[in-house]
């Protein structure tokens, strides 16, 4: 070890850079009589000597390192671990069979969401398989000593909703979560991912994660967003951009002049899309806005914990030059108002545009194309516009916060659904609803002839009875067009909150640039 | 976790790009509060039709693929939802690997913990091992992970990469919480370090 200090020393600024050893960089910060005094609070992510330049990524990952094992992969902490009803009965199974115990009760956070109904709380479960299910949480949070937001619970939502707006989720965070959107929680400056069950009970039990690093990936978007051109579009337009596998391996940094315009809302949006081009992660460095809709809230630092924790999120964002696996750029003046026409989210067109021509494509994308054409009973050429939809879904853990549902209201202010449309609002929590029903845009939406539903995922994956039927045509603000996704042979168009709130209108597609807004 | 060393099976090729997992397993059978069953509802949608009946076009229900454990398939194997149910369908149903120029992540993951082979070849490879087995009736495959290679019975050979450490875990049938738990002292003096914030602890649970 001294020896590798003493190279570390005599190395360039290079290699220091590249320094990936917490062993060995401890060891520097403990020598280091500056370092050494200066123990509070902010030093955290800010270790001049350590490495001169790092990314968001790699300041999170190395503060969380446990341990290093040779020839293993590195053991890392977890900050926070959020449960759900649908991938955590295995792992608590697992707990029992193996005789273990959680770790750390406080830092899992559990409640229901993906099963339940949105109809109104107190209508009892016909889904007996799904009553079961949520009956297992209940019953292993008791066993286990875990807090749970239960069906009645005025803080109950979408896990990736109820996180953020409880203040859970904070800058510099490790989070995890067995669902895929856990991506979400990366718009304050945390490091969250998806991980499947087996992991969930790896948490459970250790309150660590076994992790390869992952590579890192900016996506630089220049310029400004047009009005009417939300997060959703850029989140579109990049998967459109990069492909649903673009970013695989990879952490993603949004960054850039477009991004820093986002409100918190608008960074979740994005950040949640993160997984549908294949990177487990998406990040935005924490500002005054991050900090603004973090304070005050309920599980955030309180008085003087606040002012200490500002101090060392301040010393998260990515250093002036430190330099990433892979950047992308982005022009913000480029995007517009997406549609997706496929069957997955890669496959997306600009509301004015068409449906690809097959024979335009390259040879290897061309059979998923008509494969995903024949699906959603469309033909090449196309124009988007001309698209006639039979339901609207407006909610998600993409797009169903208080920013969302305003936006889709200011669209359905004054006008009607559509004779042939079904559509309905889904807030992404309690909370929200309660908000929103402040404002009165529930009113605004009922009055419009929208359907205004307790919270939940509800449709954007069709485990509770909210579904498409065969064949139905959905214009829906969440994250996949998967086939079958919201209901078996249902088709699925991905939009923003307003882009569905004009379509169930209009009954087809329209450029909510031209939309005439009634006051 | 039931140790992967070397696995000679019959060999199905879906020749599809992007298989996501709503695919594999669709949402209406991740209510089940077990890790078992999973196998029956493996390619639902695509395997039966909305009533019920055999799609007998499906390639797993073609009399030349019956029985295989090996799952060919195009790009981007296992993207989207993060469901590990994905996982224990395809291994419940009989297979033991999936081989593909890429996969998502999680889909990764989720495989190396139960025992499962995610198998990474490069495009051209997997496009001839698509072309061999629609041509011979029977065609099998061997997956050796002491060698990390993939081989047949007429000179096809090719080497797959695979981290280290997962490798050894799947050749031994490691239980990854035991090996992270064999640095308890680390977690302890981790957690003494950076304590859990009040306010979670408040009102607990």
């Amino acid at each position: 070890m001294e020896a590798a200090i003493r190279s570390w020393e005599g190395s360039s600024i290079a290699v220091r850079r590249a320094c990936r050893n917490p062993v060995l960089c401890d060891r520097l910060k403990r020598r280091c009589p500056a370092l050494g005094l200066r123990t509070s609070y902010s030093n955290v992510f800010c270790n001049p000597l350590m490495a001169a330049k790092r990314t968001l990524f790699e300041k999170i990952w190395q503060r969380h390192l446990v341990a290093q094992p040779a020839g293993r992969s590195p053991i890392l902490y977890i900050d926070l671990h959020l449960v759900h009803e649908v991938t955590s009965p295995q792992a608590f199974d697992g707990l029992r069979a193996s005789g273990r115990k959680l770790r750390q009760p406080a830092r899992t956070v559990a409640t229901v969401d993906h099963n339940i109904p949105t109809e109104p709380r107190g209508t009892p479960i016909t889904d007996a398989i799904a009553a079961k299910q949520i009956a297992a949480l209940q019953s292993n949070c008791k066993e286990f000593g875990v807090r749970l937001f239960d069906m009645d619970s005025p803080d109950q939502g979408i896990v990736h909703v109820i996180g953020p707006e409880l203040g859970l989720t904070q800058p510099g965070m490790t989070i995890v979560c067995g669902d895929s959107h856990t991506s979400t929680h990366g718009a304050f400056g945390a490091l969250a991912f998806g991980i499947g069950t087996s992991e969930v009970e790896h948490v459970l039990a250790t309150q660590c994660l076994a992790q390869q690093t992952s590579k890192t990936m900016k996506i630089d978007v220049r310029g400004r967003l047009e009005e009417g051109v939300t997060a959703k579009d850029l989140a579109l337009g990049m998967i459109g951009q990069i492909g649903t596998d673009g970013a695989t391996g990879y952490v993603i940094e949004y960054a850039g002049e477009a991004v820093r315009g986002l409100s918190m809302e608008g960074r979740m949006t994005l950040c949640n899309m993160s997984i549908e081009a294949g990177a487990r992660a998406g990040m935005v460095a924490p500002d005054e806005v991050t900090y603004a809709y973090v304070k005050g809230k309920r599980f955030a630092p309180q008085a003087d914990e606040w002012r200490k924790a500002v101090e060392c999120w301040r010393g998260l964002p990515t250093d002036e030059g430190a330099s990433f696996d892979k950047v992308v750029e982005i022009d913000a003046a480029q995007l517009c108002p997406f549609v997706t026409w496929g069957t997955n989210p890669g496959m997306v067109a600009p509301v004015t545009g068409r449906v690809p021509e097959v024979r335009s494509l390259k040879e290897a994308d061309r059979r998923a194309t008509e494969l995903a054409l024949q699906y959603m009973g469309l033909e090449p050429g196309n124009r988007i516009e001309d698209i006639g939809i039979d339901r609207v879904f407006i909610g998600s853990c993409t797009n169903s916060r208080l920013e969302d549902l305003r936006a889709a209201a200011r669209v359905a202010k004054g006008h009607h659904v559509s004779p042939k449309v079904r559509a309905m609002v889904v807030p992404g929590s309690q909370r929200v609803k309660q908000a929103a029903e402040q404002e009165g845009l529930h009113q605004i939406f009922l009055d419009a002839g929208f359907e205004w539903r307790e919270s939940g995922c509800s449709m954007c994956l069709g485990m509770n009875p909210d579904i498409l039927q065969p064949g139905e045509r959905c214009a829906s603000t969440s994250n996949r067009n998967f086939e079958g996704r919201q209901g078996r042979g249902g088709r699925t168009h991905l939009v923003s909150p307003m882009m569905a709130a004009a379509a169930a209108i209009t009954g087809h597609f329209t450029d909510i640039r031209n939309w005439e807004f009634q006051s | 976790m039931k140790p992967f060393r070397t696995h000679r099976g019959r060999v199905a090729p879906l020749e599809r790009v992007n298989v996501d997992t709503d695919q594999i397993i669709p949402k209406q059978f991740l209510k089940r509060i077990e890790r078992t069953g999973f196998g029956q509802f493996l390619f639902y949608d695509w395997r039966l039709s909305p009533d019920g009946k055999k799609n007998a076009d499906f390639i797993l229900d073609q009399p030349s693929y019956q029985g295989a454990s090996i799952l060919l398939a195009g790009k981007n194997f296992g993207c989207g939802s993060s469901r590990e149910h994905a996982v224990w369908a395809l291994a419940d149903f009989g297979f033991r690997a999936v081989i593909s120029s890429s996969f998502a992540d999680i889909f990764a993951n989720n495989s190396s913990k139960n025992g499962f082979l995610a198998v990474r070849l490069d495009e051209g490879e997997v496009a001839e091992l698509m072309r061999r087995s629609r041509e011979a009736n029977d065609y099998h495959l061997t997956i050796d992970l002491e060698q990390s290679e993939v081989r047949d019975d007429q000179g096809f050979r090719a080497k797959f990469p695979m981290d280290e450490f997962v490798r050894h875990c799947l050749l031994n049938g490691l239980d990854d919480i035991g090996l992270t738990l064999q640095h308890e002292a680390e977690i302890g003096a981790y957690e003494a370090r950076h304590a859990v914030p009040v306010a979670l602890l408040s009102s607990q649970p």
